[in-house]
């Protein structure tokens, strides 16, 4: 991967998406900490689009910056009297320590460690072209169970928040 | 690493910069809500480095490995995502109308 216009692409999402992850913990106010998490699933959406993930970028359009963040929005609003800052607690230096360490430590492996790397003729020596219909002839043939599965996990977080939230009646 | 080379050490730099992220905001905010946006970006960081693994790794090819594996992976993760933001909004929403605060310092109904 070194034409130019994905090395371009891949620092520019790579900095927004870092960048508005940092700003979520930097913002002093909750609301901007919420734009700011949809933007990082933004450049997280650009990022799989690079890796010639298709389906996946667009899910994660869909079901990030679409339905997750409109939970969250929704989440701020109904807690009208909580505080609207973004305060740190007490345990913030070791969250930081442990975050910074883990970042570094990744980083570090993955840049030491010899991967496979596949390029790009190698896919298309593969004829590769797209990956909806793959991934649907997976889920309903080698993963239909897990399939099933997250269906039913998907219908009981549904009831189960209903239920929660539900207002007694009696 | 020649920068202008782009390969998987760079997309595993960056999903881990992003958990990191994720750890630091679930560790460290106060607010309910701000600890889930944490645990949202640790779950992206996740889906990026599943995606990064099958793109540069087992890849597209048909034989012998499984193709795209880590995409079904990456779809179960959305959906595991989206079932616990649901699940926890609402807990937040029912933990405030209980005790006015979504505040996790003074959520201590439980200390020993």
């Amino acid at each position: 991967m070194s034409s130019i216009g994905i090395v371009l692409g891949f620092y520019a999402l790579s900095g927004l998406t870092i960048g508005a992850g940092l700003l979520v913990f930097l913002s002093r106010n909750l609301l901007h900490s919420v734009i700011f998490v949809i933007l990082a699933f933004i450049g997280m959406a650009g990022l799989f689009v690079t890796l010639s993930a298709d389906f996946i970028a667009v899910s994660q359009i869909l079901i990030y910056a679409g339905a997750i963040s409109v939970l969250l929005v929704f989440a701020v609003m109904l807690t009208p009297y909580a505080s609207r800052d973004n305060p740190n607690s007490l345990f913030a230096p070791a969250g930081i320590l442990i975050g910074l360490g883990f970042a570094g430590l990744m980083g570090f492996v993955g840049m030491r460690v010899i991967w496979p790397q596949l390029t790009g003729s190698d896919l298309e020596a593969q004829s590769f072209t797209g990956t909806v219909r793959s991934i649907g002839s997976m889920l309903l043939g080698t993963y239909a169970l897990p399939f099933e599965l997250a269906s039913v996990l998907l219908l009981a977080a549904f009831i189960g928040a209903i239920a929660l939230v539900r207002e007694d009646e009696a | 690493m020649n920068p202008l080379v782009i390969g998987i050490g760079h997309y595993l730099a960056v999903s881990g910069a992003v958990f990191g992220i994720g750890i630091a905001i679930a560790l460290s905010k106060r607010n309910a809500i701000a600890v889930l946006m944490g645990i949202e970006l640790m779950l992206n960081a996740v889906n990026l480095a599943f995606l990064t693994f099958s793109r540069f790794g087992s890849a597209f090819g048909s034989e012998p490995t499984a193709p795209l594996a880590g995409h079904v992976f990456v779809v179960f993760v959305l959906t595991v995502a989206a079932a616990e933001a649901a699940a926890a909004l609402a807990m937040a929403v029912l933990v405030y109308r209980r005790r006015e605060t979504v505040d996790l310092d003074r959520i201590n109904l439980m200390r020993w």
